[in-house]
């Protein structure tokens, strides 16, 4: 279910948000590349949703604990706080339901992280500006017509959400187009325009 | 080769050729019938060493018509064991590594005390004179085996199909037993149309006038008609339409046309005639009813008031479940609802959906990507077990 053109710069700062030995379950687990690092470098007690059966069975061949399913239908079957973290990694622009998934994984978890692309970065603006029609970028490369990225946000649309839902924001990274991480000092309207993806740690 | 001949006494059921252990008095085996059976034995298969720690056990549930022979000669049918290609030296259940146990289960044919055993009380075959076996009954003769050995925690349970129940019996029975556990191709419960399937099966061998009531051994009989049939309408279910499509389409066997009878004109009734035919070699018909029907009674989730999940509650045991998109009899519905439940215990759990056409068999066959799978699962399982890579 990574729906991202990237090299996922995105997974070592989620793997910095985790200490060692947590209970991660890692939706949208692609092939496992997070549960793998986390694996190896925390030894957490890792679990996996993936939505795409290749995905799932190459995870399971390289022993990872993942299941086939869908982050907007299978997330209920999970039991309240059975994970220290929940991480959506590049998959809430995917899901049907932002909204309702983002409040199964504070349910689920104690924190959850989840990062994003951001579609208030400059690239992003310029392209529907300019040219008048809807990006294609490295990171986002679909088209209208085939992305399976249905629901975009913004980081100031994300930070909405977040207190729409009662969810306190312990920890916000902006990453810019090299994959650095833009200076915690910098305003919010710096990040949501020179932000190519977010990693929030959230908690409720 | 002993095969099974009408008139005779099944010897594999008393005497068979694999090492039996036998409980006397002392030791009956608790029925959920409400009886004890006593007394009894199991006929089991070994492969490999048990190490120091005992904890390399691996222990292989057969299915409905399997049987302890999983990765050596069937000294019935003359044929490899029904699991060698997974299991062995160097495959990917590896006996050079693992202390694999297989065992006839309580209510077969081969050894363990079934029907066509010879009740110690009366001198004949027991017939349907034993109690209706479940699948826990089988499980919980199984642990007693398990003991023998001094295992105290079982590094896998495996198993498809029926194999597969008693894998998720295992788990659910005695959690603190069981390390990890592969259930294959099975369901928590029978479905209404597999209890549907069973029951042609058991009125096919019923209605043949050689079956006596079930005391056919004492009429120097077998009900092999009924018996073939049985096997005939249960072999459909095992495939599915697109195999029995790509192997048999609609070619004629050995004949240029249409004969306007009722000969094997097609193909597949000449297999499907074959397949219940060779069938009656190795397999007694009353333990069919018997097999049939402890898969009929099994519903874990009826035994925990109606929620699966509490049927695996608090459970520490790796799961990892398996079905195949073709399987019409065990459909990936079923393994589903599992992993939900499982997910809801906050179980450790995998699980792989298989592409492939073959159907319910597939887990018998040799399926690469099912192999991958187990190889992962049992690898991770085993590094955390401290087994080493």
């Amino acid at each position: 279910m990574s729906v991202n053109g990237s090299q996922r710069v995105d997974l070592e700062v989620v793997a910095n948000l985790i200490p060692p030995q947590s209970r991660v379950l890692d939706v949208g687990s692609g092939d496992g590349s997070l549960l793998e690092l986390l694996q190896e470098t925390k030894q957490v007690d890792g679990r996996g949703l993936e939505l795409s059966q290749r995905g799932v069975n190459e995870c399971v061949a390289r022993g990872l604990s993942v299941i086939q399913g869908d982050a907007d239908k299978d997330l209920e079957f999970y039991p309240d706080k059975g994970f220290d973290f929940v991480v959506l990694s590049q998959t809430l622009q995917a899901t049907r339901n932002p909204k309702l998934v983002l409040d199964e994984l504070l349910r689920i978890g104690n924190r959850a992280i989840v990062s994003f692309p951001n579609f208030g970065h400059w690239r992003v603006r310029l392209s529907l500006f300019v040219k008048g029609r809807m990006p294609v970028t490295k990171d986002l490369p679909y088209s209208w017509y085939d992305t399976p990225n249905i629901h975009f946000c913004t980081i100031r649309d994300f930070v909405n959400l977040c207190e729409e839902l009662g969810a306190t924001v312990e920890k916000a990274t902006a990453l810019d187009a090299n994959g650095q991480k833009i200076g915690l000092s910098m305003p919010w309207w710096f990040w949501n325009f020179f932000g190519q993806q977010a990693v929030f740690l959230l908690k409720r | 080769m002993a095969v099974l001949r009408a008139g005779k006494t099944n010897n594999e059921a008393d005497q068979p050729s694999s090492p039996v252990l036998r409980f006397g008095p002392d030791k009956p085996l608790k029925l959920d019938a409400g009886t004890l059976l006593s007394p009894f034995q199991i006929a089991y298969r070994t492969y490999g060493t048990l190490n120091d720690a005992r904890s390399n056990a691996i222990l292989v549930c057969h299915a409905l018509t399997g049987d302890q022979h999983v990765a050596s000669t069937n000294p019935v049918t003359g044929k490899p064991g029904w699991w060698e290609v997974l299991i062995g030296p160097g495959k990917i259940i590896d006996t050079s590594r693992f202390f694999v146990i297989c065992s006839n289960v309580i209510g077969g044919c081969l050894g363990s005390t079934g029907p066509a055993s010879t009740n110690p009380a009366t001198g004949k075959s027991y017939g349907l004179d034993l109690p209706v076996i479940t699948i826990r009954d089988m499980v919980r003769a199984q642990q007693m085996l398990v003991d023998h050995f001094g295992i105290e925690k079982l590094f896998c349970v495996l198993g498809g199909s029926m194999g597969g129940m008693q894998v998720l019996q295992w788990a659910s029975s005695y959690p603190e037993r069981v390390f990890s556990a592969l259930p294959i191709a099975t369901g928590a419960r029978h479905s209404s149309q597999n209890i549907a399937f069973h029951e042609v099966g058991r009125q096919a061998v019923m209605a043949d006038p050689d079956w006596h009531g079930g005391k056919y051994f004492e009429h120097g009989k077998r009900p092999e008609k009924g018996l073939a049939v049985a096997r005939m309408a249960a072999h459909i279910t095992y495939l599915s339409e697109a195999a029995l499509h790509r192997k048999f389409g609609r070619n004629l066997q050995d004949r240029e046309a249409l004969t306007f009878g009722f000969d094997a004109d097609f193909q597949i009734e000449s297999y499907l005639r074959h397949q219940g035919m060779t069938f009656v070699d190795r397999f007694d018909a009353n333990s069919y009813l018997y097999m049939t029907r402890s898969m009929d009674y099994f519903d874990l989730a009826a035994d925990h008031g109606g929620r699966l999940a509490d049927a695996f509650a608090g459970t520490k045991t790796r799961f990892c479940l398996v079905s195949f998109t073709s399987d019409w009899l065990f459909p990936t519905e079923e393994s589903r609802s599992i992993v939900h439940a499982l997910n809801a215990a906050g179980a450790s759990v995998s699980f792989v959906e298989i592409e492939t056409d073959r159907g319910h068999d597939a887990f018998l066959l040799d399926e690469p990507e099912l192999f991958a799978a187990i190889n992962g699962f049992i690898g991770s399982a085993a590094r955390a077990r401290g087994l080493g890579v």
